[in-house]
């Protein structure tokens, strides 16, 4: 059986305490909320710490409140069960709610939170192993090796960004308060990752994601399309968030994210361009039916998925432009039953 | 001034399980609720498959919230209230309604996973009494059968729904 290794367990009383003893600890200590990443991975030995900081009991973290500008801002602790289950979010922040509802399974979801959820880790074939699989084939760069096994010359890991809600996040134009000994912060949710399986989190190991701050979504629409073998548990193979803006019948501005195509979830917003004067009618009626597959073809263009993950990297680039225009679709129906 | 606490190595705890309390001495850090639940409670019924979260086959009630238990510390379910598959008859004994479905309809082959599909069943029906199909199917997709396929699974919980309906309307 699979048995977690030694740890000390440390309970902070808040955030700002958690977060001087992520200082204090440095590379020995992670942080845990939901455990539902980190637990299994320290079975397996992908992750190691001596010393767990939990989070998971912190009431501070699992406030939902409106904001002044009339958004929302949601605790890091808010499990995503709670965002799967709030219909006046649903009706806000369709992509949003959609991705967090595409997340594992039920059981996961009430233990998972969406801040661990915006940092779960890259994944990888090579890497989402046990640890005598990984030994006995050969360990890589992200863990105890020195080379990526799928991309042998490449000099950084090629983990791919595997969080659902990031994406839709990020489509919203949403943003993180970080929280550290030396202050607190706030970052837009594409500035946390970079274009690394490895290192893929840009903020600093003793910053603690607070809260995530949605701005106000009138005249907007959302949605998320995730790829994956089955309908349940898998992480994404492939996902589209898409953020549209039309208070009347055309469409104002569009956002699209890509994910699971690169280590980091991709801002491709500039190929939603062309989107931007159409009719929501035009749109899906079948009027525009080849600016909306330019628009995905564009969409697409940097997705650059390699051999690691399931199904095959072909497939997943195509169905990455399916992905754009079923999103596209299904954010412009939203606008338009809004609208009628 | 800190008031962090380091929970100690080595510790012992009450966990409230099925609606008693049990004593847990001496136990690791890191041991889930699910060793603790089976090893120490000698409460077998939640099974021990995947210990990864994917399986559901130690599916438990965590304060009426359903849960995999191997992804839990034993030692941050204390002050909870713990349901497992051995808590779900109001006796302690007999079969519950989705028990009495489950053998009905056969959908128990090898049975490895049906103890968590009772906990994750008896959850949905208790909230969504009336769950479509589409929702029984979203409400199991976190417990993994390999034997069965699903079809008398569902056909199992919609028999243990019309046993509830048939039940409350006699009332």
């Amino acid at each position: 059986m699979l048995r977690l290794p030694r740890f000390r367990y440390l309970r902070p009383q808040s955030v700002a305490e958690a977060a001087d003893l992520m200082a204090e600890h440095g590379e020995q200590a992670m942080l845990v909320a939901g455990g539902t990443d980190l637990l299994p991975k320290m079975k397996r030995g992908q992750m190691e710490a001596e010393i767990l900081v939990g989070l998971g009991h912190l009431a501070e973290l699992r406030q939902l409140e409106r904001s002044d500008d009339g958004g929302l801002r949601i605790g890091a602790g808010v499990t995503l069960s709670q965002i799967v289950h709030d219909a006046a979010l649903a009706r806000l922040y369709p992509g949003y709610v959609r991705a967090a509802a595409l997340v594992s399974s039920p059981a996961l979801r009430n233990a998972g939170t969406i801040g661990g959820n915006l940092c779960v880790d890259t994944r990888c074939n090579f890497y989402d192993q046990s640890y005598e699989w990984r030994m006995a084939v050969g360990f890589c760069m992200k863990k105890d090796g020195d080379i990526c096994r799928v991309a042998p010359a490449s000099k950084r890991c090629r983990a791919i960004a595997s969080s659902d809600t990031a994406p839709a996040a990020m489509a919203l134009g949403a943003t993180v308060t970080l929280v550290s000994s030396a202050g607190r912060r706030e970052v837009p949710v594409s500035a946390l990752y970079e274009d690394d399986g490895q290192f893929y989190l840009a903020k600093a190991a003793d910053e603690i994601i607070e809260s995530i701050q949605l701005p106000a979504a009138t005249d907007w629409s959302s949605s998320y399309v995730k790829v994956r073998r089955r309908g349940s548990i898998d992480f994404p193979l492939a996902g589209v968030a898409v953020a549209l803006k039309a208070a009347g019948p055309v469409i104002e501005e569009g956002r699209i994210v890509i994910t699971a195509v690169a280590s980091r979830p991709l801002d491709v917003s500039e190929a939603a361009e062309p989107l931007v004067g159409c009719t929501l009618a035009s749109l899906l009626e079948g009027q525009r039916d080849e600016l909306l597959t330019g628009v995905a073809a564009s969409a697409a263009r940097p997705a650059k998925p390699l051999d690691n993950a399931d199904l095959h990297y072909v497939w997943r680039k195509q169905m990455t432009r399916r992905g754009v225009e079923q999103a596209v679709r299904e954010a412009a129906t939203a606008l338009l039953a809004r609208s009628a | 001034m800190t008031n962090t606490t380091s929970v100690p190595e080595l510790l012992s705890y009450t966990l409230n399980v099925n609606g008693r309390d049990h004593q847990v001495s001496d136990a690791e850090l890191g041991e889930n609720l699910l060793f603790v639940l089976r090893e120490r409670l000698g409460l077998r019924g939640s099974k021990n498959a995947c210990e990864q979260g994917e399986c559901g086959s130690c599916s438990v009630l965590v304060d009426g919230r359903l849960e995999c238990s191997c992804t839990m510390l034993a030692a941050a379910a204390t002050g909870r209230q713990i349901v497992t598959v051995e808590g779900l008859t109001p006796s302690g004994d007999g079969l519950s309604e989705v028990q009495e479905a489950f053998v009905a309809e056969g959908a128990v082959q090898c049975g490895f996973c049906t103890p968590g599909l009772i906990v994750s069943v008896s959850d949905l029906l208790d909230r969504l009494p009336l769950a479509t199909e589409l929702e029984i199917r979203e409400a199991i997709s976190g417990n993994l059968c390999r034997c069965t396929g699903y079809g008398r699974i569902i056909a199992a919980v919609q028999a243990a729904q019309h046993a509830r309906s048939a039940r409350e309307a006699l009332r």
